[in-house]
């Protein structure tokens, strides 16, 4: 059990979240919605996943982690609900609503973890620790790696699938694509399909937010992701929003801040120089796309 | 003070350095660029703004300030202008790579325990007569000079939008490039100049909350006021005018805290620092239908 | 040839040539403009005018060859450089900003502080010196094309205009409207301006024109003085072939017993112009043409073809309808999918479970052969294909389950002669196989040519009058008196 195998380990837990959230964000923009809320979804699934946890271990025994991912997915569809229901009513631009949203839920989370579900001796600000009957169980045995990692592979291939096989996920591409079209030739309810996409992708991200919690962190508390929302953004992106793809940039990404952590630790590099080399690639990506004369859209559905 | 004084200049100063950058974004997104990379400029104007501040003066540090904002907004108008590359996408990659910059840059130089470096500060100027006005004399006229700074370009921006041909030109580049190049308008151009003019308020926004508010700079500091500016032009319907008073309602919302603590009521402050974001929600969805965007904002068509 | 003198030439065009990817638009191209005539520039779609006038006003910078204004040598840069050397061009489309004022488009362009009593002013006299005349303070949105194309020439007008390009103008154009154009061309050429008509209507051009360049493929294929052509001589250089074959079908007198395929009661449509409630029927095996100015007819086509639902009234319509709408790149085809999933677009709406591949490429291959659709592979992009074959393989699609119903908006739009020919007899063919097949054109001979019958829509009212030019061209007008 080397030191290399708990590095591995810890980079592919890292790249968990980004993994799930980075397929959020892709199912999001083909399917035309902007959807840069991907960090509140996630945080709001975070505190369900908490909540429930806490409130019902005792009463479900090993179903808890299951019925806590779901509360934790219904949360983040909720929470993307809102946006998607200002879009589809009031036509407010998703990339406003959820940045708006995104604070909301730092504050919420903030406000949970120092009044009503602050640990019992209010010390700290963070909610008590899950029952081991509600975490996550290990992938790899002796390493912190948890099966959430499989669910983020298993996610990814489902959606891969759903693009290229259903009728459905057809219909989300064809609306992300050309929303005129799709209207037009396809006599697709646009209107429906990017409203479902939308709350689907507050799923998947409510879903990171979840594991988050019952596979790594244990307990709520503030600074709970740093910034995995965004990052996630980066990690789709790269991955030319391939749901399969996005597997191996998450990797990528969970290997970089890793290592940007470990070097910060041994080296005094600051490891913020992990955000500004994502940025260069999504730079970098866009660069390229541009130059083969393809260009890479988000604005093509907002309005 | 009374607590209501106390609460309008805290509005006001809230609201500053969000006027600046709505103002900015207001001329860009009337170009028909969304620039999300607002968030970077604001971090980059702090940046710079802190270091050319240590030289001492309060205006080189301004300058200093604007300085870098306008390069973040060169590099945003490179993808996004001349390579037309997606505007949301580039400007999300450009507040991310802004803010982990100067975070870098800043534990770099000037290593973990920067907080206690200090830089001149830009105190309050009081207006003679206007600030003695009652009530709202202070709170509007007794604020740093760079408050004025701001009092006196929102009337400038909105009369030469309106009253000026390069206005017009402006505001038809953002409805419909097409039409104003074949008119003769050199939208390309006024993209570019809205672009860095937007970056370069987005930078005395940021130099605003080093140098006339904190006093120092701290990793993140910009706090999404990039993104709040953003939903600010929307919230003022892309009227400088209205992006003021938007500006000014935001600076209100956020400056609760201030006079409900004044008044001691026992309310967590978690939901006050919420509340700006969620009245803000509620007033983009209010003024659905009323807010026309301009036409062409965020694409730029295939043949021009 | 005291004409052909470089004294009075104002703009010279030399040996111009210009590439879109493999495609040459214009190969060598050049043009002289004289002081005081109308010069036509003729050519089928696609020949290369639009493009050559296009680098005559600086939107586009050809590959080789250069430019003279007035005899000194000059490169525009953008449209504003052709402005200031006193180029004008009115657009066919997209050249004014719908939600601004008549007013502000005009000061469109200008420099420094913004007068608008100087506009009005600029405005007034322009309406004194030659008729035209416009609100001010009407937004755009609000005008009628024939107001816009007004517009777009009392701009030129106000920028001081000493060579106004007009490309198409007469295609939106009522025939008095037409008439009223002419008069003031012919006004400003004779005080001294020159006038380029980008044109691909052979009879507008030998009536008012007095030099014409013919473009076929991107190449001059003929330059001269109008008296010294003929309609058959000209027809030949655009055409490249003596005589449009045209066949000309003799309109089908309708089968009284046929039966129904759609019909409207009572409906209201959708928009906010008051208009009278519909009635139509229409029948199995017969083609009916749409006659309509600015777009009116637009609404009616979207809910006979089921996109858009009437505000009341009864609809009936088969289940399936082949559709084509106007904008193929916008709304037809997904231009970064494949043609198997460009097919696969149709119906998308109503498709469950899982998708087999397999067969969308069988169908798209039979399409492809059927249609004679020029394409790389089965699986290319839609961007890979020229208009022409784009809208062969959209109308493949849309009939490739037979339809009862067809609605098309304007077919042939942009595309060249074949194509335009294939089209129209896949359309005769699928009337004969007993489908109903409704169009929008705003081409009266394509109307005339293909209808069995002909609806003339304007806001006020619908009336119905058969497959005869003069007959929908007065109808449109309004006057019916003959």
């Amino acid at each position: 059990m080397g030191a290399e195998l708990a590095l591995f380990a810890d980079s592919l837990v890292r790249s968990t979240p980004l993994i799930i959230a980075g397929l959020a964000v892709a199912l999001a923009f083909r399917g035309g919605v902007f959807n840069i809320g991907a960090e509140g979804q996630l945080l709001v699934g975070a505190i369900a996943a908490t909540t429930v946890s806490l409130a019902g271990s005792d009463a479900l025994g090993r179903f808890i982690v299951v019925v806590s991912l779901i509360s934790a997915a219904l949360a983040g569809a909720v929470w993307a609900g809102i946006a998607a229901e200002l879009r589809r009513r009031f036509h407010v631009l998703e990339i406003i609503s959820t940045i708006m949203l995104n604070f909301i839920a730092i504050y919420l989370v903030s406000f949970l973890v120092r009044g009503p579900l602050q640990e019992s001796t209010h010390i700290y600000p963070q909610t008590e620790s899950l029952a081991a009957s509600a975490r996550l169980p290990l992938l790899i045995p002796d390493t912190r790696l948890h099966m959430g990692f499989a669910v983020a592979v298993a996610i990814a291939a489902l959606l891969s699938w759903v693009f290229r096989k259903t009728a459905a996920g057809f219909r989300i591409r064809a609306t992300g694509a050309s929303p005129r079209a799709a209207l037009t030739a396809g006599r697709i309810d646009i209107s429906k399909t990017s409203f479902l996409v939308f709350l689907f992708s507050g799923a998947l991200a409510g879903i990171a937010g979840g594991i988050e919690v019952t596979g790594v962190t244990f307990a709520l508390y503030e600074n709970l992701s740093p910034g995995y929302g965004y990052t996630a953004i980066a990690v789709a992106l790269i991955a030319g929003l391939s749901p399969l793809g996005i597997i191996g940039s998450g990797i990528f990404f969970g290997v970089l801040e890793t290592g940007a952590i470990a070097l910060q630790r041994e080296f005094g590099v600051p490891s913020s120089l992990a955000s500004v080399v994502e940025a260069a690639f999504i730079l970098g990506a866009l660069a390229l796309a541009a130059m083969k004369g393809r260009r890479i859209s988000g604005f093509t559905a907002a309005r | 003070m009374s607590a209501f004084e106390t609460f309008l200049e805290g509005a006001v100063r809230t609201a500053t350095p969000l006027g600046f950058a709505a103002l900015g974004e207001t001329v860009a997104e009337r170009s028909g660029i969304i620039n999300i990379g607002l968030e970077g400029a604001i971090i980059a104007g702090a940046f710079g703004g802190f270091v050319a501040a240590g030289s001492g003066s309060i205006w080189i540090g301004f300058a200093g300030a604007m300085t870098a904002g306008i390069a973040v907004a060169l590099v945003f108008a490179f993808f996004a202008i001349q390579m037309r590359a997606d505007q949301i996408i580039t400007g999300t990659a450009i507040s991310l790579l802004f803010l982990g910059l100067t975070a870098t840059l800043y534990q770099q130089v000037y290593g973990a325990t920067g907080a206690a470096l200090t830089i001149p500060t830009m105190g309050s100027t009081d207006l003679p007569l206007l600030s003695s006005i009652p009530v709202f004399g202070r709170a509007l006229f007794a604020q740093p000079a760079i408050t004025y700074l701001l009092y006196a370009i929102i009337p400038i921006v909105w009369w030469w939008m309106y009253h000026t041909h390069e206005g017009l030109g402006l505001r038809a580049t953002g409805e419909d490039p097409r039409a104003a190049v074949a008119a003769g308008v050199h939208a390309r151009r006024f993209q570019l100049l809205s672009v860095l003019f937007g970056g370069a308020m987005g930078g005395i926004a940021g130099g605003v909350l080093v140098i006339a508010q904190a006093g120092s700079f701290a990793e993140g500091m910009s706090a999404g006021r990039g993104f709040i500016a953003i939903a600010i032009v929307v919230l003022g319907r892309w009227h400088p005018l209205g992006v003021a008073a938007a500006a000014l309602i935001f600076g209100a919302a956020s400056a609760l805290q201030y006079f409900f603590q004044a008044l001691g009521w026992p309310v967590p402050y978690q939901l006050f620092l919420a509340l700006p974001y969620v009245l803000t929600l509620c007033g983009l969805a209010g003024i659905a239908g009323k807010a026309v965007a301009p036409a062409s904002l965020g694409r730029w068509p295939d043949q021009v | 040839m005291s004409a052909d003198t470089a004294r009075d030439s104002v703009l010279d065009l030399h040996e111009i040539t210009k590439q879109f990817g493999s495609v040459v638009a214009l190969d060598r191209v050049s043009l002289r403009i004289r002081r005081g005539r109308i010069a036509a520039l003729l050519g089928e779609n696609g020949a290369g005018k639009t493009t050559l006038m296009r680098i005559a006003f600086g939107m586009i910078q050809p590959d080789s060859g250069w430019m003279e204004v007035n005899g000194n040598r000059r490169r525009f840069a953008s449209p504003s450089d052709a402005i200031a050397a006193g180029v004008g061009m009115v657009h066919q489309q997209f050249s004014l900003v719908p939600v601004m004022t008549v007013a502000d488009n005009v000061a469109l362009g200008g420099r420094g502080k913004l007068s608008t009593s100087q506009i009005l002013g600029t405005l007034k006299r322009i309406a004194l010196e030659t008729g035209l005349e416009l609100d001010p303070f009407t937004k755009v949105e609000n005008l009628g094309s024939a107001d816009r194309q007004k517009l777009e020439i009392i701009r030129t007008l106000a920028h001081d205009a000493k060579i106004m390009i007009l490309d198409e103008p007469t295609a939106v154009l009522t025939p008095r409207d037409v008439s009223d154009l002419f008069r003031q061309l012919k006004t400003f050429a004779a005080s001294g301006g020159a006038v380029v008509l980008i044109t691909h209507k052979l009879a507008d051009a030998r009536a008012h024109a007095d030099d014409v360049t013919v473009l076929r493929h991107g190449r001059v294929v003929l330059s001269s003085h109008m008296s010294a052509t003929t309609e058959d001589s000209l027809a030949t250089a655009m055409l490249g072939r003596s005589s449009r074959a045209i066949t000309q079908a003799k309109a089908r007198q309708l089968d009284e017993a046929a039966s129904s395929v759609a019909s409207l009661v009572a409906v209201v449509l959708p928009d906010r112009i008051a208009r009278p409630p519909l009635n139509l029927e229409i029948k199995a095996g017969e083609i009916l043409g749409i006659a309509a100015l600015d777009g009116s007819a637009q609404l009616l086509l979207r809910v006979l073809a089921g996109r858009t639902k009437p505000r009341s009234g009864h609809i009936d319509l088969p289940s399936r309808i082949g559709f084509v709408p106007e904008n193929r790149a916008d709304e037809a085809l997904i231009p970064e999918f494949s043609l198997p999933e460009n097919l696969a677009l149709a119906d998308a709406g109503s498709r469950h479970g899982l998708l087999s591949w397999g067969s969308f490429r069988q169908h798209t291959q039979e399409i492809i052969d059927d249609f004679d659709v020029r394409t790389p592979d089965t699986n290319a992009l839609p961007s890979q294909l020229s208009g022409g074959n784009q809208q062969r393989f959209v109308l493949g699609r849309e009939l490739y389950d037979k339809p009862p119903l067809i609605i098309l908006e304007n077919p042939t739009q942009g595309l060249d002669l074949n194509a335009t020919e294939f089209i129209h007899e896949r359309l005769r063919k699928a009337r004969s196989d007993g489908a109903a097949v409704v169009f929008y054109s705003s081409d009266l001979d394509e109307l005339a040519d293909l209808s069995d019958r002909v609806l003339v829509v304007s806001r006020s009212k619908v009336e119905s009058v058969s497959p005869d030019r003069d007959q929908i061209g007065r109808a449109l007008l309004g006057t019916n008196g003959s």
